[in-house]
This record gives C-alpha cells, structure tokens and sequence, in this order.
C-alpha cells in the first residue's frame, strides 16, 4: 500500500477521491447529525422516516435537489450566477489537502500549510458575494454587502489569534504544529497556559471567528431567513441551493479541522500513553476533536438567537480585536522575558 | 423582483440627493407572520420609511355582521384574531348581550375569565415563541408550543375546538366545565410558574437577546396615545393601560391582579409585559377557580334575538390590546351596523412612525414585539 501511494499519480489520484467522499460524505451526514440534535435539542424526533432513524434521509434530499429544474431567474449575471457556488465548494477542498489527518495521512504536507489554508479559505467570501450580487436580488445584495464586511471585520482577530500562535510554535507547517503538541491534553495549545495565560481566550476567540467565517448562527447574517429570506440564496433552487448547503457544511468541516489542529493537538492522543498512541489512533483522535468541535458549533446554532448586524461588527472591532491584540502582545513578552532577563542579570 | 434604482431621493434636510431604493417586505416573507405587506424604502439597510399595506386578508366580518342573524355572526369574532379567540367572541357576546339586556349567570362569568386568560397565556407563548423565531432563535417555539398544547388540550375537551373556540354564547356558555377540566386547569397553574421561570433564565437573560431588544424600537407613551395602540404597547410605554381595569367587564373587578407595566418603552419592555402577563394569567385563573360559583350557566334568552334600537359597546382586553365591538342594532334580527375595533390595526400603524431611521434587522424585531396578527389588522 505504502509502496503503491508513494508513485506520484496514484497518490494524487486516491487522496483527491478520499477528500472528496470525504467532504461529499460529511456534507451529507452532518444536515441529518444536525437535523437529528436540533431534534433532540427541540424535544422532537427529528428525520426518522427514511430508512432506519432516518439515515436515509440525506440521498432523499440530494434527490429532490437534483429533480428540481435549474431555474436561472431573469436578469442575473449567467456566468457569476452559476460560478458562485463552484467557487463556495472549491476552497474547503482545496483546504482539505493540507490537513493532516494522522501523522502521515495528509495529501501534501506543505511546509506553509497553515498560510495556503488563510489564502484559499478567504475565496469563500468572494463566492457568497458574487452569489448574492449575481442573483440581482435586493435581499441578496444586502446580504453579500454583509456578508463582506462581516468577514472583513472577523478575518483579523482570527489572524492575530493565528500569529499568535505562530510565534509559540514558529512554524506554519501544519504538522510540525501537531508534533509540538505531543505528550498529553495539558500540552495542547488550548491549555499551553505558561506560554500565555490567554491561551484559553484566544481559542474562544478563534471558535467565535470560525462560527462568524463559516456564516454559522449565532452570526449567519449571509442567511438570515426571518430577515433577508434566504441571503445570498434566495435566488438558488435546487442542486444549485444545494452545493451553498453543503459548502457551508465542508466550511465547518474546514474549520473544526484548523481548530482541531491549532489549539486541540490535531492526531495527538490526549493521554501520553503509547497503547492510544500510533498511525492507527492518530485518525481516530483527530475525527473525535473534530465532531467534538462540529457538535458544539451545532448546539451553539440551536441554543442562542441571531445577533443583530452591527453587534456582531462591535463585537470584533470593539471585543476580539482589542483582545486578541493584547494576547498577541503578552505572548512577546512572555516569550522575549527570559531573554530581557538574562541580559539584565 | 429585479433590484434597480427606483428612486433618487433627498436625503435629510435637502442635502444631496442619496440613493434609495425600495424593498418589498412581504406579503410572503418570513418575518411578517401571514400576508402583511411592508414597502420600505431603504437606504442601504437603515430604514427611511416602512409603509404598511394591509389588506391582503381582508374578510368583510364587519360586513358579514351586517347581514345575518346575530347567532350566525357569532362564529366569525373567532377568527379575527384567531389566538384569541375567546376574548373576541367575549366581546362580541358581551355586546349583544348589553344591548339586549340579557343577564349572565355568574358562574358562566367566572368560566368565560378563566378561558379568557388560558387562552391570553396560549397566545402569549405563541408570540413569544415567533418572535424568538424572528430573531433566529428556533428552539424556543417548540418549547413555546409544548405549553400551549397543554392549554389547547383543556379547551379541546371543554368546547371541542383547539382554536377558534365558539364557546361562549348569548347569555352564558355553550356546556358547563367538567371535574376533567378544573382538575386539569390546576395542574396547569401548577405546571407553569417553573416553565416561565425556565424560560427566564434560558432565554430572557440571554445576553444576545437582551442586546436585540433594549432600547430597539422605542414607542413613546405620546406615540402610543397618537395611534391609540393598547395592550402590552401601551403598557411597555409605561401607561397602566388595561381594558379589564379601564373599563370593568365580566368579574374582572372582583379579582385581584396587577397590571405590568415598564416605562423603558422599548421591545425589551413589550418583551417583559408579555412575559408578566403570563404570571398575572395564572393568579387570575387561580382566583377565578376558587371563587367558582355554582349555578346554571346559561341566562334567560329570547327564542328570537332581536336588537333594540340603540348603540352598544363592549370592549376586552384581549391578548393584543382593546378589542371592541360596537353593535347599532334596529329592531330586526340582524344588526344594523357592527363595527370591531381591532387592536393590531392601531399597533400596526405607528410602525410607520417608529420604524423610522432603524436598522433593517432591528425594525424586525420591533414588528415582531408589536405581537401582530394579520386577520386581526385586515378583519
């Protein structure tokens, strides 16, 4: 096997069709997960007449989208109308091949990992806005212009947050990131108290940011339906709706996965013991974190009402900016002390 | 509907023409709650003016009062504002009755206050719950109709119908309570002060919540009066505003409540007017239940109900405000003019005053906390 993905094509080849059932498969199953805890969060049983519990309830909704006509309203931008939601989809799985999912399962373990998923995550922006814009809808262009600033304004305590990061590890390899965070829960970055007491307030930070990127409630302000109808989707029908669905889905996906691999350990085991440690847990560690994560930002959507527009801007240029410059400020101190130190003493 | 640059606007105190344009709210959109209709004119996403149109449900009830006999009317108050349903037809009921010099046994009184209020708390939660709906929070509606469904249930085996009940009729009530519902009415004043408390520490403490509804949409009580908006509008303005003590009907006067009133003026008030309105409901009930006279519960009725000729009011507080029935009656079994004063219409109509200058987002909210219901309006 080993022998086998180490020709180039071949790995190519296998990794592209994992990411992709991968992506397909989660996109699917998460609507029904969400469906089912927003179910069970509403006292009510949630999706349970296809196939047994209802987990044949994805292919019937994949179905229905793809029976419906493509309808392309009169009026739009043919070419940005249909572009949009390629271009929503493609990020996340561009993204998806840096992302090590075990110590060696990873499709290309760029030394600038971190930085290719910042560059292409941000496209996912642009596409909802060429959505909304192409759609010629008044609703969806109040929603793209939201939907822009929104993610201006959350782009940079979500970077600071990163930087922060980066100067403890000094590194953008995403590995090399995880590698560090080796030896039990207590050295992940989450906990790495000694080398800032913020540690645990930047990865709230980074999770509000992530909620905020990924259009998720409380601040889906792309989509939110008891104002703007549907957003940048009110124009959208059918399988063209659908890929905006599932974007949003990998988008998640993508997110848990940087916030699994930043400040959760990645593939470490929680515990430094070496019977749950090895190639075969790394996977299984990284998956658990990962739903973890999936799961609170479900909970979190079914929990809390939608903030208002210009709370959820005050809440970045006025809360997480400011406090994620501070930690990123006490991280180089905390970091250049001992240094100060030695050459005063 | 195709976004263009309808209008070239000026903007505030002549200064340079801005760019506005106009959005359709409705009659099918989410937050409007049914076929209300509001044409905005926006710049960018602040509100320059919110026009209401109505209409969209216009039914003639007034007109249908008009031409049939007085029993044959007695179905329709219920379905002008179809979650209060009983207070309507208490109005209506109450009217004929007042005109017609029929006395009401007091047990039947006592019966008609306590589906009066269950039914206040039913159409309480379902404003709570759409209005959490309206600010994205979807859990709470299901919570909201759990409670409700406990309440529709008792109504269900009291008159057979769930919501537009047609339980009261001229001079008392269509059958007596049974053991089945007074029992069940305890259980329930005794399942709901935890379930409000619940909702207290869940949702009206959430900060998100409070952050979407302190000081949004304020409604001045000089507003208020201007519009001649009543229930918990008037009474979030700070204006101790409430039909059932302005001008006594039933045997409200020999029941001991409060009327909740916070001056704030904003959603958040009108918020927390509903939400004590729940409260005060239960210890009506409570009251109304212990006081139960036996009795028959129906009064002395003519075979053929005739109105003498004359002018009658009635009003109620219904769960949005005054609801009034004006009934001019000629002698013949059909009334000569009748006329429903409906709360939502005066609530509706100072939107446009109020909404004025508001975020897109934030003039929702305040739609929503005016506990609109769109039959009501269109009657």
């Amino acid at each position: 096997m080993s022998n086998l993905l180490s020709i180039e094509p071949v790995r190519i080849l296998t990794y592209l069709v994992g990411i992709c059932a991968f992506v397909g498969a989660n996109a699917a199953y998460l609507v029904l997960a969400e469906r089912k805890i927003a179910g069970r969060i509403q006292r009510r049983p949630g999706p349970n007449e296809a196939g047994y519990g209802g987990w044949m309830q994805p292919f019937a909704d994949v179905l229905k989208l793809f029976a419906k006509q493509v309808m392309i309203p009169p009026g739009t931008d043919i070419l940005l109308y249909c572009a949009a939601p390629l271009m929503v989809m493609a990020p996340p799985l561009m993204c998806l091949a840096v992302v090590p999912f075990g110590e060696s399962l990873v499709a290309r373990n760029l030394d600038i990992g971190l930085l290719f998923v910042f560059a292409f995550g941000s496209i996912n922006v642009m596409a909802l806005m060429l959505g909304g814009w192409a759609s010629r809808n008044k609703y969806s262009i109040i929603s793209a212009a939201r939907v822009v600033s929104q993610n201006v304004a959350y782009e940079i305590p979500m970077l600071l947050v990163v930087i922060t990061l980066l100067m403890v590890a000094g590194t953008l390899d995403l590995n090399e990131l995880i590698r560090q965070q080796a030896g039990g829960f207590w050295n992940w970055n989450l906990l790495r108290v000694w080398v800032n007491p913020l540690m645990p307030v930047t990865f709230i930070i980074f999770f509000i940011c992530m909620l905020a990127e990924t259009n998720r409630a409380p601040f889906d302000m792309a989509e939110s339906e008891s104002e703007l109808v549907a957003g940048a989707f009110t124009e959208y029908g059918g399988m063209g709706f659908g890929v905006f669905f599932m974007a949003e889905y990998s988008n998640i996906v993508l997110g848990c996965c940087l916030g699994t691999v930043l400040f959760l350990g990645g593939w470490q085991s929680p515990l430094p013991l070496a019977a749950l440690s090895g190639p075969l847990w790394g996977p299984v560690w990284f998956l658990l974190k990962m739903y973890a994560l999936i799961f609170t930002v479900m909970l979190v959507r079914w929990t809390f009402p939608r903030t208002q527009f210009y709370g959820l801007l005050n809440l970045s240029w006025k809360i997480l900016i400011p406090l994620s410059l501070f930690s990123l400020l006490l991280t180089g101190a905390m970091m250049k002390l001992p240094l100060v130190l030695q050459r005063l003493f | 509907m195709i976004a263009s640059k309808e209008s070239l606007a000026d903007g505030p105190d002549g200064q340079a023409p801005q760019e506005t344009f106009i959005l359709n709210l409705g009659p099918q959109h989410p937050a409007t709650h049914g076929v209300l209709r509001v044409r905005t004119t926006m710049d960018g996403e602040w509100i320059k003016r919110a026009e209401p149109v109505i209409g969209y449900i216009h039914r003639m009830h007034e007109k249908m009062g008009e031409n049939r006999t007085l029993a044959k009317f007695l179905p329709n108050p219920s379905r002008i504002d179809y979650l209060s349903a009983m207070h309507y037809t208490h109005a209506f009921v109450g009217a004929v009755e007042r005109a017609a010099g029929i006395e009401v046994p007091p047990r039947a009184e006592y019966i008609r206050v306590i589906t009066s209020e269950l039914n206040r708390i039913a159409s309480h939660m379902v404003w709570w719950g759409a209005l959490l709906s309206d600010l994205g929070g979807l859990t709470p509606f299901l919570y909201a109709f759990d409670d409700r469904e406990l309440i529709l249930d008792l109504l269900e085996g009291l008159c057979g119908a769930r919501l537009t009940y047609c339980y009261y009729r001229f001079g008392g009530l269509c059958n007596d309570v049974d053991d089945e519902f007074l029992q069940g009415t305890r259980a329930f004043v005794k399942h709901m002060p935890p379930r409000l408390k619940m909702y207290r520490d869940l949702v009206t403490d959430n900060i998100i919540l409070r952050k979407r509804l302190e000081g949004i949409g304020p409604i001045s009580a000089e507003m208020c009066r201007k519009y001649g908006a009543t229930g918990p509008v008037i009474r979030g303005s700070g204006i101790a505003y409430d039909v059932r003590r302005a001008e006594p009907y039933s045997v409200y006067p020999r029941l001991d409540f409060q009327i909740p009133v916070y001056p704030e003026c904003d959603s958040m008030a009108r918020y927390l007017v509903h939400m004590a309105e729940m409260e005060q409901s239960l210890r009506i009930i409570e009251q109304a239940l212990d006081q139960l006279p036996a009795g028959p519960v129906m009064g002395k009725v003519p075979r053929v109900l005739k109105l003498p000729p004359g002018d009658t009011c009635y009003a109620v507080e219904a769960a949005r405000g005054r609801f009034m029935v004006r009934i001019v009656g000629d002698g013949k079994d059909t009334p000569y003019r009748v006329k429903l004063r409906t709360p939502c219409f005066s609530n509706l109509s100072l939107f446009e005053e109020a909404s004025r200058g508001m975020i897109l987002p934030d003039a929702l909210a305040m739609l929503g906390s005016l506990d609109l219901v769109i039959p009501d309006i269109d009657r």
